[in-house]
């Protein structure tokens, strides 16, 4: 039987004395949507760092398509089929929505060593990333200054990105932290599309976002993983209703 | 495709600049020729700074160098009776790559505060080792009796055509420059300068992008080096000090920073505003003697209240592409 | 041996000297985030002024005080006036700024008291040498500094460490947000501080007066030297400046003292000659690299 597309063991992060992982198992399979969800400061963003790369781990490994990426850093992650989009917008400001995306594609087009003709009129990049804002719903907003585009359309350039590297596991930070209500709607319809070609790990606050699209749901509580499962088990955990849902109730 | 309002002043000053020797050979003012090929060649100077700093945010403090390490290899090959201009401008060049190649590979890794620090701090050892070779002068410097040759080609003893040479040079680095940071290269290290986190997590290594643009903007500031030394027809260290490496700057920033043509305007506002300061028979005495303080009134007033420079005046909305 | 223990106290007293710098500054840049260039400035305003109150007075204790008190608000005027806008700059506006500020103050200092270097006396009861040991006599005044540095660092540490100011300032090395969570008045701690690191730059300034030359730019060469101790001892910590202040001192100065003799007996005299200074005055640079290439966040790295 084949690895799982993610396997993350024992994966522990402490900041002094605090520990923000501490020892997460997880297992992330091809194809599915996996979110990840957990009362604030669970530890999720600490661990989306370190499954990127940004972070760097304690103890514990991390193997993603069969290979320990435990040590690599943040970009060779990336280039092996691992992307992010952060729980803080983050894009390009002062470039064009295209810029955005085209950077993300020459990111993965070989080395960037060319010195002399302009990126801008190179329809090996600027081709596929029009075909990614298209994809995004971003098509009519491509030559948009970033900075000047909408929140909910930040958040959308950001996954195109993330999609433009043509990743084979997307890691979704709260992509839908700080939208309205029609902006969130939209952008959990656009994932949902996504669902089956991508394999992706979300984490999620928005527990309607998250019982709609996950396969299947880990509830991380203090560091740790205390259950995971399809959603109605989820839901139907004692143990999670006391640690979190209860909370929320 | 329509060039911008900003190209075509370009254009226009690069054509003034063209003119200045019949001008200043009609009006007998032969000063002028000099001035304007001194502010050419620290313009050349200070795109080499705005490739690294205004399009790759490294804020170096210490480009100076680089300008030394060019004056010292046509002046010490010079000195040792080696007058051939390919080879004193290779070397110069070369030299002064290998210098960023080896400051910028410890420096780099580093970032913020350290960054400036060490980059200055370097520069500054390289004063004072220039001052401790006795036999290039010290710190009183050597004169440099023959200019570069370039036998049968272009004689430099003439002041017109060495004001030519500077020109075409100067014209050559900005092309480089723009075609530099509009390739996928420049891309890399604009997208490093404007969000690094995002650049790493799409798959970037910033590193040896920025590292290269150092090397670049060294041996390109090695040729304004080996042309200043021409210049001057004085070796000093004096060329290092890091008062220079300020002065650069606050021309990159004062023409318009990340801007193709900000360092040329940049360069001579700075050494136009140098020069009114110290003999503009309308100001004061007072003035003539002290005016360091004035010109750095000036500096502050700017940083402190027209940051987008000259170049931003032209600029109507910004914007991501640069002309 | 004489010799060398001559010159190990001639490098604790410039290793002094620079902590005084290092210490204001290491904070200003540690707590404010600023590139203050014009710390020099400081340094500099001090001897001038220690140098014109002890003529004007007489009394060196005096003038000591006076050159104190008139860097503190020169210090204070300087971060009020021009400064404090800089706070929430990026660092490339700080530089070209303080180094605006560095002109104006060589200027104006230069206005008043002429372009050449000035003749800093010293009292008649400092002027002597003490016998330290067995046939080395040593300048009063120098060890003068050396104890006056180390009281200062032994205060400082009290300060820092032991006092509820120290714990501001710890805690705004570390993290700035915690801080002005806690409901302090942030504006009147970066005053403080960078009042506290100006009387500091001054003091030194006002103890170099005497054994170096007082002149414009005077400021400028320490500083640079500074900056190596910082990168050296780590941005924001106190105990890395002491470190790197004393690492420095004495490398530079034993350096200076024993490379040329040192590189005779491999090599041939003349070639020493020719190597040994600019050697010398290359030694701490090669240091900073060494220390930077093993840990890039200094050696005492207050913040990860």
């Amino acid at each position: 039987m084949a690895e799982p597309m993610l396997v993350v063991e024992n994966l522990r992060k402490s900041f002094g004395a605090l520990a923000a992982t501490d020892g997460v198992n997880l297992e992330v399979r091809e194809g599915e949507t996996h979110a990840i969800i957990g009362p604030n400061g669970a530890g999720k963003t600490t661990l989306i760092s370190q499954l990127s790369g940004t972070l760097r781990t304690d103890e514990g490994s991390i193997r993603f398509a069969g290979e320990d990426i435990t040590e690599l850093p943040a970009p060779e992650r990336s280039r092996k089929g691992l992307a992010r989009s952060f729980q803080i917008t983050s894009i390009y400001r002062e470039f064009t929505a295209l810029d955005n995306v085209a950077l993300a594609v020459q990111a993965h087009a070989g080395h960037s060593f060319r010195f002399w003709r302009p990126a801008r009129a190179d329809a090996a990049l600027r081709d596929p990333a029009r075909a990614v804002l298209e994809e995004v719903g971003l098509g009519a907003r491509a030559e948009l200054v970033a900075a000047n585009l909408a929140h909910g359309e930040q958040r959308q350039l950001e996954i195109a990105m993330a999609l433009a590297t043509r990743p084979r596991l997307l890691l979704l930070d709260e992509p839908v932290a700080g939208m309205g209500t029609d902006e969130s709607l939209r952008m959990v319809e656009f994932l949902a599309t996504l669902k089956g070609s991508k394999t992706m790990l979300l984490v999620e606050h928005d527990m309607d976002a998250v019982f709609t699209l996950a396969d299947r749901i880990s509830v991380l509580v203090y560091g740790r993983i205390i259950a995971t499962g399809r959603p109605e088990e989820i839901r139907a955990n004692p143990e999670v209703r006391a640690a979190y849902l209860g909370e929320e109730a | 495709m329509k060039p911008s309002p900003r190209t075509l002043v370009l254009f226009a000053v690069l054509a003034l600049l063209a003119a200045v020797p019949t001008l200043a050979a009609a009006f007998n003012q032969p000063f002028y020729l000099d001035l304007f090929r001194r502010i050419m060649i620290f313009a050349i100077a200070a795109a080499s700074l705005n490739l690294i700093l205004g399009y790759g945010g490294m804020v170096s403090f210490g480009h100076a160098a680089y300008l030394g390490i060019g004056a010292y290899a046509v002046g010490v090959l010079a000195h040792h009776g080696i007058h051939n201009g390919w080879l004193q401008w290779a070397v110069a060049i070369g030299g002064s790559a290998l210098v960023a190649l080896v400051i910028g590979a410890v420096s780099i890794r580093t970032s913020g505060i350290y960054f400036i620090m060490i980059t200055l701090a370097f520069t500054q050892m390289l004063y004072y080792m220039g001052i401790s070779i006795e036999e290039y002068g010290g710190d009183d410097g050597i004169r440099v009796a023959k200019l570069s040759q370039f036998e049968g080609l272009i004689d430099l003893a003439n002041p017109t055509a060495f004001y030519y040479v500077v020109l075409a040079l100067l014209a050559v680095v900005l092309l480089l420059v723009h075609r530099l940071v509009n390739s996928r290269f420049g891309m890399v290290i604009r997208a490093a300068k404007s969000n690094d986190a995002r650049t790493r997590a799409i798959g970037f290594s910033p590193y040896p992008y920025r590292l290269a643009a150092f090397v670049i903007a060294g041996a390109i500031c090695g040729l304004a080096g080996a042309l200043l030394v021409n210049q001057t027809a004085y070796l000093t260290p004096e060329f290092m000090n890091w008062t220079r490496s300020g002065e650069l700057m606050f021309m990159v920033i004062l023409g318009g920073i990340g801007t193709t043509a900000g360092p040329l305007f940049g360069a001579a506002a700075l050494l136009l505003l140098e020069d009114l300061l110290q003999g503009w028979s309308l100001l004061p005495k007072l003035v003539h003697n002290f005016w360091q303080f004035y010109l750095g009134i000036v500096l502050v007033l700017v940083v402190l209240f027209a940051k987008r420079g000259l170049a931003g005046l032209l600029r109507g909305s910004k914007d991501g592409a640069d002309g | 041996m004489i010799l060398i223990i001559e010159q190990i106290l001639n490098g604790l007293q410039l290793g002094v000297m620079l902590f005084l710098m290092a210490a204001g500054l290491t904070l200003v840049f540690g707590i404010m985030n600023l590139v203050n260039l014009a710390h020099g400035a400081l340094y500099m305003v001090g001897a001038y002024l220690a140098t014109y109150f002890f003529q004007a007075t007489g009394s060196f204790v005096l003038g000591v005080a006076l050159a104190l008190a008139g860097t503190l608000a020169v210090g204070i005027l300087t971060e009020l006036v021009a400064l404090r806008t800089l706070y929430e700059r990026d660092h490339l506006d700080q530089v070209l700024a303080t180094f605006g500020l560095i002109l104006i103050f060589n200027e104006l200092i230069a206005m008043l008291w002429g372009r050449a270097a000035i003749y800093s006396a010293l009292p008649e009861y400092l002027q002597g040498h003490l016998e330290i040991a067995a046939g080395l006599r040593y300048p009063l005044y120098r060890l003068l500094i050396i104890v006056v540095g180390l009281a200062v660092a032994a205060a400082l540490w009290y300060v820092v460490v032991r006092t509820r100011l120290g714990m501001l300032i710890r805690a705004g090395a570390s993290n700035r947000t915690m801080v002005a969570a806690l409901g302090i008045n942030i504006r009147l701690l970066y005053t403080v501080v960078f009042g506290f690191g100006a009387a500091l730059a001054g003091l030194a300034g006002i103890m170099a007066g005497p054994i170096y030359a007082v002149q414009p730019g005077m400021g400028e060469l320490v500083l640079i030297q500074v900056f190596v101790v910082i990168v050296v001892g780590g941005i924001g910590s106190i105990r890395g400046a002491l470190a790197g202040a004393l690492i420095v001192g004495l490398v530079d100065t034993l350096g200076r003292a024993f490379l040329k003799p040192f590189l005779a007996t491999v090599t041939t005299p003349s070639a020493a000659d020719a190597a040994g200074p600019a050697l010398a005055s290359m030694l701490i640079y090669l240091l900073m690299a060494v220390v930077l290439a093993l840990r890039p966040e200094g050696l005492f790295a207050s913040r990860g």
